[in-house]
This record gives structure tokens, C-alpha cells and sequence, in this order.
């Protein structure tokens, strides 16, 4: 399967995704989701929380492996996808839609790549 | 080094499976999702290709004596048809594999060996066979073994096998009834767990066994390489309308850590002897040579020993009361945060709805209801020692 990365996003090589706004949406990526498999559990910071680009935030955990969450930007997150929490096969089937994992209030961006870098990135 | 393909290769990749690295074998690691295939083999059936698992024969008038000697357990007292789990350690009771023996006939043996240990096992065979009137030959590339697991396997292989019950003959004279002799696919029906039989499967000649490594009710189908893709083909096309999807290699692996069943490299290894993983049962320590007297297969001396003291380590189920699951690898931590052991094997089990794994810990700390704790990425996340298997089939 080919992932298509929407354009218009930024890219972490750590295979997150930030949608910039007020807040920025982030998310992980089909690539990182596929790799994946089956997601069954989300750790996601709590709401409130003082956030620092390219920290470990958060845990992806699926039935054959895990993967931490970096944050690709610096700040306050202000919402988490509790239905992506609730049900994290939506991070696995709509990765960057519905399985969108937090809401941030961004003071700083971290290191991020184009759709077109991170493509070649995770091609290999 | 560029993986082997398995002769089952492009009908995985006409399924859009994704391939893995696995023992230098490039293997599908699951087709859709791992979650459903695991599910579709605990209630319906699941189609898998262990073509990288290795195939020796080992034939001769003391073929089984042979093994008596080459291996932990009993084979010369193996009847035909019949098979065991059983395993090869060094001289020093190390574990240098796990193994399915089948007997075949009164001077043929078949040993499956895992694909990791294939040229180990063959090597230390061959060794331990010079002197014995038996030959090995490795048939592991001639050899496809797909396998089918699940509660609809018997239904979805006795459908492909030929030959429904015939008629005999009566021979007494006339006024006999005519009887019904069983068929071939009677004598699948009929097989035991560990038992095996030589069938024609979708028109290919196979030897069928009901073995597995998933927990479940199933059969493993060893047919030529060729053959294999006209096999595949048919258990699909007759057991996709039952249920069966094609399963990968992730489902595989957490299905038989549901069903506890050790896996070579995490719960056995050339440290672990068969004691500290529990399966000291096939540790034959009884058998015998044809002298009557104690048979010196290898590894006696150190595995008798062994047998005597009290283990170091042993071999638990933990099951996880977070969230966050353990994995291979993991510290298992006391109540002070001390490591007291190591975890072998672990996944949120798909079944359970909870993390589940394997791990060595000391004895004094292997009871039932024993509360400890895995460092889980520099977190200590709660475990209580149970009962393993996690999950039993209903018979």
C-alpha cells in the first residue's frame, strides 16, 4: 500500500504530522500506521501539559510492537482525540482524519519536513 | 544476504500481504490486519504458509535409535503415524531447538526444525547419526507446510481430501452385507492431536498432521514445493465462505503466547534448559538403550543434574493489570523495584483484552497471584503472576 501524504501538512521523521492552526492538529502517519498494525493502545499527554519539540509525549501500541510519539512542535496541548483514545483503530483506518491525536497551542516548531521529504524519507 | 522465497511467495504477494525478514526467509507478516486474522483463527479458520520451517528425514533400521540418542525424548517407542514435541541440547542441556518428530514408517523419521535452526540441527544431526545405520536428508526446499488452524480446519481439509467412504466387498461368500470402509477423508477426520496421515489433498499427495502452533483445533499440510500453490489455492477457495482468511506471521505470534506455547529465541535458547521453560515432561530420563540399561543420549549428564537442583529461573505467565503491555526483552521488577527477572515474550493480548507474557523469574517468585511489576520503558507497570496457558480452547 502507498500512503499519500496530504501536502499541505509538516512531517517529522519520526513519522508525526502537524497540521499548522489555532491549534495545530497532530497526528501520525498512514507510513507509521501501517507499520504498525493493529493499534490497540494510545498514551497521549493530558490536556494542559507543557509540550517541548522532539520530546517523547506519548505511546502507540499495537499487538506486535509499540512506538513512542514525538512532538513535533513546542507548547500547551488544549484537546486530545478521546474518541481516537477510546477506539484507536481509527488511528490505523483515517491516520490523518479521524485518528488526529492531539490539539496544540504551538510557541515553537520543531525540525519538520515537506510531504515530498518525508515521502523520500520513508521510502528509505 | 538476499531472503529465500517461499515456494507459496507470489500468491502472497498477489494477497497484498506485507513480507517480513524472518530467519533469512522473506514472509508475509500479516495480509490485512493482524487483529483480524488472529480473530478469524480462534473462531473461524486461518490459512498459514510455514514453508521456512526445515524438513529432515532421518531413515535406516536404527534411524530410531538414532534420534534416542541425538535428541531429548523417547522416538524409537514413537508409534507410525504418530508425532512429538521434543528437542536437540548441547552436551551442556542448552537448548539448540524445539522440534516436531514424526514417525512415518517402522525406519523413517521426520524432524521439523525451525527455520532459524535449520542448519544447526542439520549439522548436529548428522554428527550425532555417525555410527548409527541411519542417513539424513534434508528435504526442507522440496518442502512446502502450510498450515490451517481453527475450529472450521476439519470441515475446511476433509472437504479437499478424495474419496468419500467406499463400498467394500464382502469376501466371505454370498449373504454377507456389503460394508462401508472409512475413506481418506474419514481418516483425517478421525486423526489425533500429534497424529498424521498420508492423504491426497486437492489432489496433491500430502502428509497431513494435527499439529499447530496457535492453540486451536488444526492440521499442517507437508506437500511437494510445486504443489503447494494448487493447495493454497483450494484451501482458500473452500474456506473463505467458512471464515478462513490467510494469516501472517504477527497473528502467529500472538496466538500461540496466548496459548503459551514457548517460541525458539524468546522462551528457549542455547542458555535455557528444558526444566527453566517448564517442559522438563519430554526430558526422557527413562529411556532406555537396547541393553535395558539408562540410554546416554546427549545432554544426560548435565540435563540429570539439572533435574535434581532446584531450577534457577522458571518460566511464568504474567498477566498485566495497566494498559501498557511488557515485551520481550522487558526487566520484571519485585515490589522493592529490584529486577528479579527477565520477560521472554509479551503483546495486549487480542483475545484476552489485556497484556499478557511470558518471563523468567526466580522460583521463589513463580506462584500463582504473585504481584510484580515490568519496567516498561522506565515505568513499572503492575503484573500478577497466572496460570498459563492464557487462553484453552473449549473441547
Amino acid at each position: 500500500m502507498t500512503a499519500t501524504n496530504p501536502a499541505h501538512l509538516h512531517y517529522t521523521a519520526e513519522h508525526e504530522w502537524l497540521e499548522e492552526g489555532s491549534p495545530a492538529t497532530v497526528g501520525i502517519t498512514a507510513t507509521a500506521a501501517e507499520a504498525l498494525g493493529d493499534i490497540v493502545y494510545l498514551e497521549l499527554p493530558a490536556v494542559g501539559e507543557q509540550i517541548a519539540a522532539g520530546a517523547v509525549i506519548g505511546e502507540i501500541e499495537s499487538t506486535k510492537s509499540v512506538s513512542e510519539l514525538f512532538s513535533p512542535a513546542s507548547g500547551t496541548v488544549v484537546e486530545v482525540n478521546q474518541a481516537a483514545v477510546d477506539d484507536p483503530s481509527l488511528v490505523s483506518s483515517d491516520p490523518f482524519g479521524a485518528g488526529w491525536l492531539l490539539k496544540v497551542d504551538v510557541t515553537g516548531l520543531g525540525p519538520v519536513l515537506t510531504a515530498d521529504e518525508y515521502a523520500a524519507l520513508a521510502a528509505g | 544476504m538476499t531472503d529465500l522465497l517461499s515456494p507459496l511467495h507470489d500468491e502472497h504477494v498477489a494477497l497484498g500481504a506485507v513480507l517480513t525478514s524472518f530467519a533469512g526467509w522473506s514472509m508475509p507478516l500479516r495480509y490485512t490486519s493482524d487483529l483480524a486474522e488472529h480473530t478469524a483463527v480462534r473462531t473461524a479458520a486461518g490459512l498459514f504458509d510455514l514453508s521456512h520451517m526445515g524438513e529432515l528425514e532421518i531413515t535406516g533400521p536404527q534411524a530410531g535409535l538414532a534420534l534416542d540418542v541425538a535428541l531429548v525424548g523417547h522416538l524409537s517407542a514413537l508409534a507410525v503415524g504418530r508425532a512429538r514435541y521434543t528437542m536437540i541440547v548441547a552436551p551442556d542441556g542448552g537448548v539448540l531447538d524445539d522440534l516436531v518428530v514424526y514417525r512415518l514408517a517402522d525406519e523413517r523419521f521426520l524432524v521439523v526444525a525451525n527455520a532459524s535452526n535449520v542448519a544447526l540441527v542439520r549439522s548436529a544431526l548428522t554428527e550425532r547419526l555417525g555410527g548409527f545405520d541411519a542417513a539424513l536428508d534434508d528435504a526442507s526446499a522440496r518442502t512446502a507446510l502450510i498450515a490451517v488452524q481453527g475450529p472450521r480446519a476439519e470441515q475446511i481439509v476433509t472437504g479437499l481430501v478424495a474419496g468419500p467412504a467406499t463400498q467394500r466387498q464382502p469376501d466371505g461368500g454370498p449373504g454377507q452385507t456389503p460394508q462401508m470402509e472409512p475413506g481418506p477423508a474419514d481418516a483425517v477426520r478421525a486423526l489425533r492431536y500429534y497424529a498424521a496421515v498420508e492423504a491426497v489433498v486437492a489432489g496433491v499427495p500430502a502428509l497431513v498432521a494435527r499439529t499447530g502452533y496457535t492453540g486451536e483445533d488444526g492440521f499442517e499440510l507437508f506437500v511437494a514445493a510445486e504443489a503447494a500453490p494448487a493447495v493454497w489455492r483450494a484451501v482458500l477457495a473452500v474456506g473463505r465462505p467458512l471464515g478462513l482468511v490467510p494469516a501472517g506471521l504477527s497473528a502467529r505470534d500472538s496466538l500461540r503466547l496466548e496459548a503459551g506455547m514457548p517460541l525458539y529465541g524468546n522462551e528457549l535458547d542455547r542458555t535455557t534448559s528444558p526444566y527453566d521453560a517448564g517442559l522438563g515432561r519430554v526430558v526422557r530420563l527413562d529411556k532406555t538403550d537396547p541393553q535395558g540399561g539408562p540410554l546416554l543420549f546427549v545432554g544426560r549428564q548435565a540435563l540429570q543434574a539439572r533435574a535434581a537442583a532446584e531450577p534457577r529461573r522458571t518460566l511464568v505467565g504474567l498477566e498485566g493489570l495497566g494498559r501498557r503491555a511488557a515485551r520481550h526483552g522487558y526487566p520484571v521488577l519485585d515490589g522493592e523495584g529490584a529486577q528479579v527477572g527477565v520477560v521472554t515474550s509479551g503483546a495486549p493480548s487480542p483475545t484476552l483484552g489485556r497484556p499478557v507474557a511470558m518471563a523468567y523469574v526466580p522460583p521463589a517468585l513463580s506462584a500463582v497471584g504473585t504481584e510484580l511489576a515490568v519496567d516498561v520503558r522506565g515505568r513499572a507497570e503492575p503484573v500478577r503472576v497466572v496460570a498459563l496457558p492464557f487462553y484453552r480452547r473449549d473441547r
